[in-house]
């Protein structure tokens, strides 16, 4: 089901209604059923997934939990009478058992992630293998349908079980509330990635109705509906046409499809995250945040801190960390030390650190080369943006000109066509093809397309632009603004009225100039793959 | 805020929405006052009067070949339409369901070309032959029944789901006509008087399959059902006109039909009484023998009406005031028309005035 199906919408409404109505306690039960059938939606076997997820997390995190409680009791009882290094043996050996019971959950979760979505991958890859060394690779390769935000829920699911096993917080002692933890319907399309210690507050305490809370949840559901159905899918047509030939669309065609492509995405997946947390907001649920003008950023590095938020933070807490400190890093980062000198080695366990966490990202995107390539290829540029660090301090310190907001504007501008060159791995879903499309933007000096029509032939027509630039144009005024603070906030202190009829305006815009029903293609949006 | 502000708030944001809605559903949905005109057929039978001795049911072959003007001038036989573009079985017989609601004719005509479509077959002719239709149980059987895969009901509902993407298109027929549709027809009927010979007419390919679906067989009978248990005589007609190839096979069918339940069937190809009815299909029809112009109509309604008056004993009521005087404005604007008509193809070689470019 996507966020734009009537369905959806009719059964949002319905929700809301019925939530603010029945006892507050009873509220979680809703969102837990609801959730369930909103999952059910696109096939009743997808809910095993899920079942399977909340199931193994919930038996293992308790266990951990109470594994925890003995380990606090036997110490305390054994406070006076062992010493400190028994306490230490004693502690290693009962966090040893709580480690293995949290890597059985992680085997379980990301094999059953590993299996469903890059089985086919690695068999593919494997018979191709096998073919070079002039086997027959004939292994054959396993059909799975991907189910619905798989990865998304997997991966919020084992953080908070992570985070149980560090003893963050304590585990959830109830299996359906945790269940909605791991299936809350929002999210489960395209994220964000939300920790428990967050979201569950506001997803078991059944807030009440907030007039001003309901009315920016509404807002921002409408604005995530008019960047979707107004911008990315009126976009979509041209994008298609700009990638499926790539033999006819070259040269300045490629420029025109990165500058299309960002557009469509960013519209698509923030416009997909506003309607997810506008309905946390209405039901009185906060959700993370998962973007903050990611186009504003002036390098890469900062690009990533702005966009995909939660992901970041996940892999950055969960993954990066994580093997910085591992054992065999320690030793690979003496080893580097002595074997490779100091500034080499001191470098080199956050190299390997950095391209690892690029490359899992690559491979969460999809189980293709071509997003393997886009991870890299992203630690590349940010390693060397890095390394290069002193020398931009450098030239800021010597030219005054590169500290004005024009250079700043500068910046953020090469940063999003640096992006966009990266995003090109994503839109032609071919590593060899990319590389020669790129190449093209310096080969092929097609500029005439600008001014001899070209462009109207990309499934465009005139209005078609002039939405789509007035569309840009508000969504860049909105980014400004809400560098001072959350826009809606500012309508409503200017004047409620006001407030009331820019709801009533989003809404008239999207239902009238959103790209939907006969003559549109229903696009489900392009983070749901992943 | 107060809760009385936050209400009062909420109650206005939700009726300005409905009212702008409803404002933009106004404007963007088609007129149809410009080449397609076909569109305003199924809604404007609400202003008819609901006072009707027989009712046609079905496609362009009723709407275009009976004239109701010369049977109310000849016979006094009050007569409506109820027919769009290729309106499919199913629609007539919702169509006639919904009609039944305002009125009780004494006979219904059912032109039974559309049992060849076993299945909804073009959005743009169910939007034609379902957007004029009042809301009631049959309309929502009529969308169930004819949506084409790509429709959805909800755009039924709320037909700006349907039509947004219109703002692009909008005209100043769209603003002339915000708050209704000039009549356009009479009694249903869609007047036509220029001529195109029917000429080199192809006969149809041979089918694989001549029998008619079973849906068609099915909506047939519910019609026939519906009549029996509301005591209006059904009739099923074939209209004279050429193309679409009516097969001897497909005709069989039918009469056997009738046979079996003792209905009239009338199959106007019939050469016999085709002579009998004086249509020429050198002069009566304006395209090419699809449809008749309106002086086939006439000659056809001469006939038809002479037999429904014979065969049902349906009276003369042209001494009725209010009747009269509603089939008088219908007669005015028919035989202005007409004249319009004239008028346009002596001095631009067609009916609807256009000039021709120069050359």
């Amino acid at each position: 089901m996507l966020f734009t199906d009537s369905v959806f919408i009719i059964g949002l409404c319905v929700l809301a209604a019925v939530y603010f109505v029945i006892p507050k306690k009873t509220r979680w039960g809703l969102l837990l059923l609801a959730s369930c059938a909103f999952y059910a939606y696109s096939g009743w076997t997808n809910l095993l997934y899920i079942l399977t997820t909340a199931a193994s997390t919930f038996g293992v995190t308790l266990a951990m939990d109470r594994m925890a409680a003995k380990r606090k009791e036997t110490l305390t009882a054994h406070k006076a009478d062992w010493s400190k290094d028994e306490k230490k043996a004693y502690k290693e050996a009962a966090n040893k058992k709580r480690f293995r019971l949290l890597v059985l959950c992680l085997f379980i979760n990301f094999g059953m992630l590993a299996v469903i979505k890059y089985g086919a991958f690695t068999v593919k890859n494997l018979n191709s293998l096998i073919g070079v060394f002039g086997g027959e690779g004939s292994i054959p390769v396993p059909e799975f349908l991907l189910p619905m935000g798989i990865s998304f829920f997997i991966f919020q699911t084992m953080g908070y079980a992570i985070d149980v096993y560090r003893e963050k917080y304590a585990a959830e002692r109830n299996f359906a509330k945790l269940t909605l933890f791991v299936s809350f319907f929002p999210q489960l399309i395209q994220g964000p990635i939300s920790r428990f210690d967050e979201l569950s507050k506001g997803l078991f305490a059944g807030s009440g109705f907030e007039a001003r809370r309901v009315l920016f949840g509404v807002q921002r559901i409408l604005w995530g509906y008019m960047k979707k159905m107004v911008i990315a899918d009126r976009m979509l047509p041209a994008v298609k046409v700009l990638i499926s030939d790539p033999e006819q669309y070259r040269g300045m065609y490629a420029l025109v499809g990165i500058l299309f492509y960002g557009l469509q995405l960013y519209a698509d997946f923030t416009g997909g995250i506003d309607i997810t947390i506008g309905i946390g907001q209405v039901l009185g649920i906060p959700i993370a945040e998962n973007f903050n003008r990611p186009f504003f950023s002036k390098n890469i590095t900062e690009y990533w801190r702005r966009w995909h938020i939660t992901l970041g933070t996940w892999f950055k807490d969960y993954l990066f960390y994580p093997v910085s400190v591992c054992k065999p890093m320690i030793n690979f980062s003496k080893w580097s030390r002595q074997k490779l000198g100091k500034n080499i080695g001191k470098y080199a366990p956050v190299y390997v650190s950095t391209v690892a966490v690029w490359f899992v990202t690559g491979l969460w995107h999809g189980a293709a080369w071509n997003f393997i390539v886009w991870g890299l290829m992203n630690a590349v540029v940010i390693l060397v943006s890095e390394r290069c660090t002193p020398l931009y301090q450098k030239f800021h310190k010597k030219f005054a000109w590169s500290n004005t907001h024009a250079y700043d504007g500068f910046q953020a501008l090469r940063t999003f066509l640096l992006m966009g060159c990266l995003r090109m791995f994503d839109c032609y879903r071919d590593v060899p093809l990319t590389f020669k499309m790129f190449g093209t933007m310096f080969t092929d000096w097609n500029v005439g397309i600008f001014f001899d029509g070209s462009l109207m032939n990309l499934s465009l027509t005139a209005s078609d632009y002039a939405v789509l630039l007035t569309g840009t144009a508000v969504l860049f005024i909105a980014s400004l603004l809400g560098r001072k603070g959350s826009v809606r906030k500012q309508i409503l202190d200017r004047s409620p009225l006001l407030s009331c009829a820019v709801t009533v305006a989003l809404l008239l815009i999207v239902v009238i100039f959103g790209a939907y029903g006969i003559g549109y293609d229903a696009s489900q949006f392009i983070y749901n793959q992943f | 805020m107060t809760k009385g502000k936050i209400l009062l708030c909420g109650t206005g944001m939700a009726a300005a929405s409905v009212l702008l809605l409803a404002a933009a559903q106004r404007l963007l949905m088609p007129k149809y006052m410009g080449d397609v005109v076909e569109g305003n057929l199924v809604a404007d039978y609400y202003d008819s009067g609901y006072d009707h001795d027989v009712l046609f049911v079905g496609d362009c072959e009723c709407y275009e070949n009976f004239s109701p003007v010369t049977m109310w001038q000849e016979y006094g036989i009050s007569s409506y339409i109820r027919g769009s573009a290729q309106q499919l079985i199913w629609q007539s017989y919702y169509l006639l369901e919904d009609a039944l609601r305002y009125e009780k004719p004494d006979v219904a005509v059912f032109n039974v070309l559309s049992m060849k479509y076993g299945e909804p077959q073009n959005e743009n002719y169910n939007r034609m032959s379902i957007d004029g239709m009042r809301w009631s149980q049959s309309k929502s059987d009529n969308i169930k029944a004819s949506m084409t895969e790509d429709e959805s009901y909800l755009s039924y509902v709320f037909p700006i789901l349907r039509f947004h993407s219109r703002w692009n298109d909008l005209c100043a027929d769209d603003f002339t006509y915000f708050f209704g549709a000039e009549p356009n027809f009479f009694s249903g009927y869609f007047l036509r008087a220029d001529v195109k010979p029917a000429e080199n007419v192809p006969t149809g390919r041979p089918l694989t399959d001549y029998a008619f679906a079973d849906t068609c067989w099915e909506y047939l009978d519910k019609m026939r059902t519906l009549c029996d248990e509301t005591g209006i005589k059904l009739v099923l007609i074939k209209a004279p006109s050429v193309y679409p190839y009516w097969y001897p096979q497909w005709n069989k069918q039918i009469e056997e039909y009738a046979e079996k339940y003792a209905l009239p069937y009338i199959n106007f190809l019939d050469e016999d009484l085709m002579a009998e009815t004086g249509v020429d299909l050198s002069s009566d029809t304006y395209d090419g023998g699809l449809h008749m112009n309106v002086y086939g109509a006439e000659k056809l309604s001469h006939w038809f009406g002479a037999y429904l008056s014979r065969t049902f004993s349906l009276g003369d009521r042209r001494d009725e005031p209010q009747l009269s005087a509603h089939w008088r404005e219908i007669t005015e604007r028919y035989y202005a028309e007409i004249a319009r008509q004239k008028d346009n193809l002596e001095k631009y070689g067609n009916v609807k005035g256009e000039q021709k470019p120069e050359e």
